[in-house]
């Protein structure tokens, strides 16, 4: 059985939506980005979400690791018949969104309002 | 501002926990030296991905294996050496991550991320080592 550890997001179902917050403030090293896409995944696989709001507005800084995490995740709600809906990013690091053309293939919104209201 | 020039080079273990200290070693020099805020995201996302790959891809893990920085500050830009003990790559072999066939790979964008929140980005002996270079932003 593996350490237990604290966990890097919280999360709050609003309706049958599950809005999630980062720990982070800064979403890089392997091993933190690790984490926090086993607690993504978790929500997924263990908890049955189907629809995740992420909220980036704590974020300050991702890498691209980070990036891979979102596109599995992405991929990983779609087989489930859900989806992941990506909010509050500032504008620095939507550039690297759009950089990546993620911006086209990720759910992308503006807050929280309006990403509870993009499922 | 006055005119300023230092330099800096150290070799740490194959380890991301130790690149973590450089960057954050950085991050306070670029700091100090008032270069602003966009300017020192883009050191820190260029730096983050050019140490995960040289440890990762270059020294493929390889504890047994170092990762050599050099960074040097002036008035006008920063530069940012990193250099593994790898085989090497051409960096011109690297797919486009932003083509439609490879758009959903979870891997592959860090260079196109380097090269965009730098100024310039060059590869010598054979791939072992990327220079990195930012101007001082206007802003």
């Amino acid at each position: 059985m593996s350490a237990p550890r604290r966990q890097r997001i919280t999360f709050e179902d609003i309706g049958d939506v599950t809005v999630v917050h980062f720990i982070d403030k800064k979403i890089l090293e392997e091993q933190n980005i690790q984490m926090i896409g086993d607690d993504l995944f978790k929500l997924v696989d263990e908890l049955g979400r189907k629809k995740l709001l992420l909220d980036f507005s704590t974020v300050e800084f991702l890498s691209s690791a980070a990036l891979g995490k979102l596109i599995r995740l992405h991929q990983r709600l779609a087989g489930a018949g859900g989806k992941l809906v990506l909010c509050g990013i500032s504008k620095t690091i939507m550039e690297i969104f759009e950089l990546t053309k993620l911006d086209k293939m990720l759910k992308i919104v503006k807050d929280e309002k309006t990403g509870l209201n993009s499922f | 501002m006055p005119e300023f020039e230092y330099a800096v080079e150290v070799v740490i273990a194959n380890d991301l926990g130790e690149a973590r200290r450089i960057q954050r070693e950085i991050e306070e020099a670029l700091h100090a030296a008032e270069y602003g805020d966009r300017d020192v995201f883009c050191a820190k996302l260029a730096l983050e991905e050019a140490l995960v790959n040289a440890v990762k891809h270059g020294n493929r893990m390889d504890p047994a294996k170092h990762v050599t920085i050099r960074y040097d500050v002036t008035t006008e830009r920063f530069r940012i050496q990193v250099c593994d003990e790898g085989d090497g790559f051409d960096p011109e072999s690297v797919p486009d991550p932003t083509a439609p066939e490879n758009i959903e790979r979870p891997c592959g964008r860090g260079l196109l991320l380097m090269r965009r929140f730098m100024s310039q980005v060059e590869y010598a002996e054979g791939g072992n080592r990327v220079v990195m270079t930012k101007l001082r932003s206007t802003e």
